[in-house]
């Protein structure tokens, strides 16, 4: 298996998927060239009736991407940035997330809505915030966030073969990550998670680029005899419950780790279920690690300050483990 | 547009306007070189090229007029009278930067002269000159805000929705269009089935301008008849100013693997299109200050970026104390 980044594995699978399925298109802003290089070349392998470059109208582009999805179609929308996707937010929430419930079941709405989501850049608040929470907010959208470029590959052909909305959140601070990811088909179902490490002392859940600060903590927890187990969820919904509270089960202690904000964020809800389903298995409070609540500041110094580090982390399985 | 025209505007505001020209090009010239040489963090978009506009529309407005930037805002921020060293401090994401380090580049505000910040995301800051217009109105004064954005922002709907709405309630707005012919990587003619995008105000009932945005004389002469409209109460004026831009933004080269997406005509207009030159020869065709008033000019806007470069790399990085700062304004 040649060993690929992130970026040429989302590239992969949209060539893959377009291969093979006429009736998907890609469509977004500077999908031609490429800004972060996961739609580069498709254009020249396509053309432009199958990989649509659009003026900057995300509502517009959204929608239309809808309107196509309902009649037949099954569109990826790239809307480059997570943060644009407020501008698309109607088309998203309000009709791709609704129509097939509000129309009695007379609407499938095969789409996927790309970007990338979060921190680590040094962009600033408009490029930077953690949009994931919103969507899992609305009860019949998906939320995809792979943390490494084999789930990027195999999530994305399953987003494109899911006969529901998706979004699917890549992560650009992950893009220069190298990964060995097979040049065969395969698909990651939506919904499973992956354990990354098995342990027995603590479960530490996350998603995305957090699930490498989690596994970083893993390692110096280990060094001091605490055992963790890492699961990272790669559906951030549906998610992966019946994994995690089988962990729990085992474990005793549980820690949500998540790039996004302590209210209403991913790792609340995993705390939550975990605090309702698994409190006989419970032997420490459960901990969340998130970020801290402010838009993500530009200064790379403030930044790395505002979004959950491998030491944040440790202090958090520390805190479970002091109890009980 | 003939020399005659622009001998109204006066040997003050003329020099105003060389002085901002400069004060923005040099500025933009050592950013391109921090970028190059990795001291700034994120992403930079710069305004060489664009100079005309925001000095021209800058020498038309009032000290207490505000203006709304766009994430290629250096010169709209200069051009308001904004602070070299608290400006370049941004860019680096020093404490003593316009935000203390918290907006950067593409987030540069500075509210005492009037300048409601830059905005990363594009046609986010249009409606928002709105608000300021009907906030003087509603004070009964007769400042007015100005508005910039790109050709690519004039496809978003919160463009549309703004001039419609400035337009029916008569708001002392000047949009600010600066066509560059790219969004991004797409050109204008491919994002829109108009020629100009001034075109458009016909379809809010409100008046739209065409103008070389590469004459900083031409384009001060339309933005100070607009500034009028606006302070007499008559609503809101559409300027288009067409320019050019360097790359969209610091890098690119890099980051698209040598794909090309500029035409060669375009290049050479743009090439052609240097605004500085343009005033340049004006001023020298109006007879106005000879060849050392220049040359004193750019060597003050030198000497005022190296200022900038070194107040920014000794000033310290935020302290820990700072993430948490600035969130509520009721404590
Ligand atoms: C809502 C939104 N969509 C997309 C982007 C990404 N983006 C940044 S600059 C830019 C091009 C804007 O073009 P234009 O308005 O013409 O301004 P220019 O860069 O040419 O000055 C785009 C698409 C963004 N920042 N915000
Ligand atoms: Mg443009």
């Amino acid at each position: 298996m040649p060993p690929k980044t992130y970026i040429a594995a989302i590239r992969e699978a949209l060539g893959e998927e377009m291969g093979h399925d006429e009736r998907v298109l890609l469509i977004g802003e500077d999908v031609r060239l490429g800004v972060f290089a996961g739609t580069r070349g498709l254009h020249r392998e396509f053309g432009p009736g199958r990989v649509i470059n659009t003026p900057i109208s995300e509502l517009a582009v959204a929608g239309m991407g809808v309107g196509a999805a309902v009649t037949g179609l099954r569109p990826v929308v790239d809307l480059m940035f997570g943060t644009f996707l407020y501008l698309a937010m109607d088309q998203i929430a309000n009709q791709a997330g609704c129509m097939r419930y509000m129309f009695g079941g007379q609407a499938k709405v095969p789409i996927v809505f790309m970007a990338q989501n979060g921190g680590g850049l040094g962009a600033g608040p408009h490029h930077s915030q953690p949009m994931h929470p919103l969507f899992m907010n609305m009860p019949l959208i998906k939320v995809v966030a792979p943390s490494n470029p084999y789930d990027a590959k195999g999530l994305l052909k399953a987003a494109v073969r899911d006969d529901d909305p998706v979004v699917f959140l890549s992560q650009l601070s992950l893009g220069g990550q190298r990964a060995d990811v097979p040049d065969e088909e395969y698909t990651i179902p939506i919904g499973v998670g992956d354990l990354k490490r098995a342990g027995a002392d603590v479960t530490v859940c996350s998603a995305g680029l957090t699930v490498h600060r989690a596994l970083e903590a893993a390692s110096s927890l280990a060094e001091d005899g605490i055992d963790a187990e890492v699961i990272d969820l790669r559906t951030l919904k549906p998610w992966d419950e019946a994994m995690v509270l089988e962990s729990v089960a085992k474990t005793g202690r549980f820690v949500a780790v998540d790039e996004s904000y302590p209210t209403c964020g991913a790792a609340s809800e995993w705390a939550a279920t975990v605090a309702e389903k698994a409190f006989g298995d419970l032997r420490g409070p459960v901990q969340r690690v998130s970020n801290r609540p402010v838009p993500i500041p530009f200064s790379p110094v403030l930044e790395s300050q505002t979004i959950p580090a491998a030491a944040d982390v440790v202090d958090a399985v520390r805190r479970t483990m002091a109890r009980g | 547009m003939t020399i005659a025209a622009k001998e109204a505007i006066g040997a003050a505001a003329v020099l105003r306007i060389y002085r901002c020209c400069l004060r923005i090009r040099r500025f933009e010239e050592k950013v391109a070189q921090l970028f190059k040489k990795g001291l700034l963090p994120g992403f930079v978009h710069l305004y060489i090229g664009e100079e005309a506009v925001a000095a021209g529309v800058g020498a038309a407005l009032r000290a207490d007029d505000h203006i709304v930037s766009t994430h290629r805002g250096h010169g709209h921020v200069i051009a308001k009278g904004g602070d070299l060293n608290r400006m370049m401090a941004e860019l680096f994401g020093k404490a003593t930067g316009y935000c203390k380090g918290k907006g950067g580049s593409m987030h540069i505000a500075d509210f005492s002269i009037g300048v409601l910040g830059a905005c990363g995301i594009v046609g986010g800051g249009i409606p928002i000159a709105l608000g300021a217009a009907l906030s003087s109105a509603t004070r009964g004064t007769d400042q007015v805000a100005a508005t910039f954005f790109g050709d690519g922002a004039a496809n978003e709907g919160s463009f549309h929705e703004s001039l419609n709405l400035a337009s029916v309630m008569s708001l002392p707005v000047l949009f600010v269009c600066e066509n560059n012919h790219y969004g991004e990587f797409t050109p204008a003619a491919e994002a829109m089935n108009v020629a100009d995008v001034a075109d458009r105000a016909a379809g809010y009932g409100i008046p739209g301008v065409v103008v070389d945005g590469t004459d900083p004389l031409a384009v001060h002469l339309a933005a100070a008849d607009a500034v009028q409209r606006g302070r007499r109460g008559e609503g809101p004026t559409l300027i288009e100013a067409k320019t050019h831009r360097g790359d969209h933004a610091e890098g690119e080269k890099a980051f698209l693997a040598g794909q090309p997406y500029r035409d060669e005509q375009e290049l050479e207009r743009a090439a052609a299109g240097d605004p500085i030159e343009k005033l340049t020869a004006d001023i020298a065709a109006l007879g106005l200050f000879e060849a050392d008033v220049l040359e004193e000019i750019d060597r003050e806007a030198v000497a005022a970026v190296e200022e900038a470069v070194e107040f920014a790399q000794n000033s310290p990085d935020p302290g820990p104390e700072a993430l948490m700062e600035d969130r509520w304004a009721s404590g």
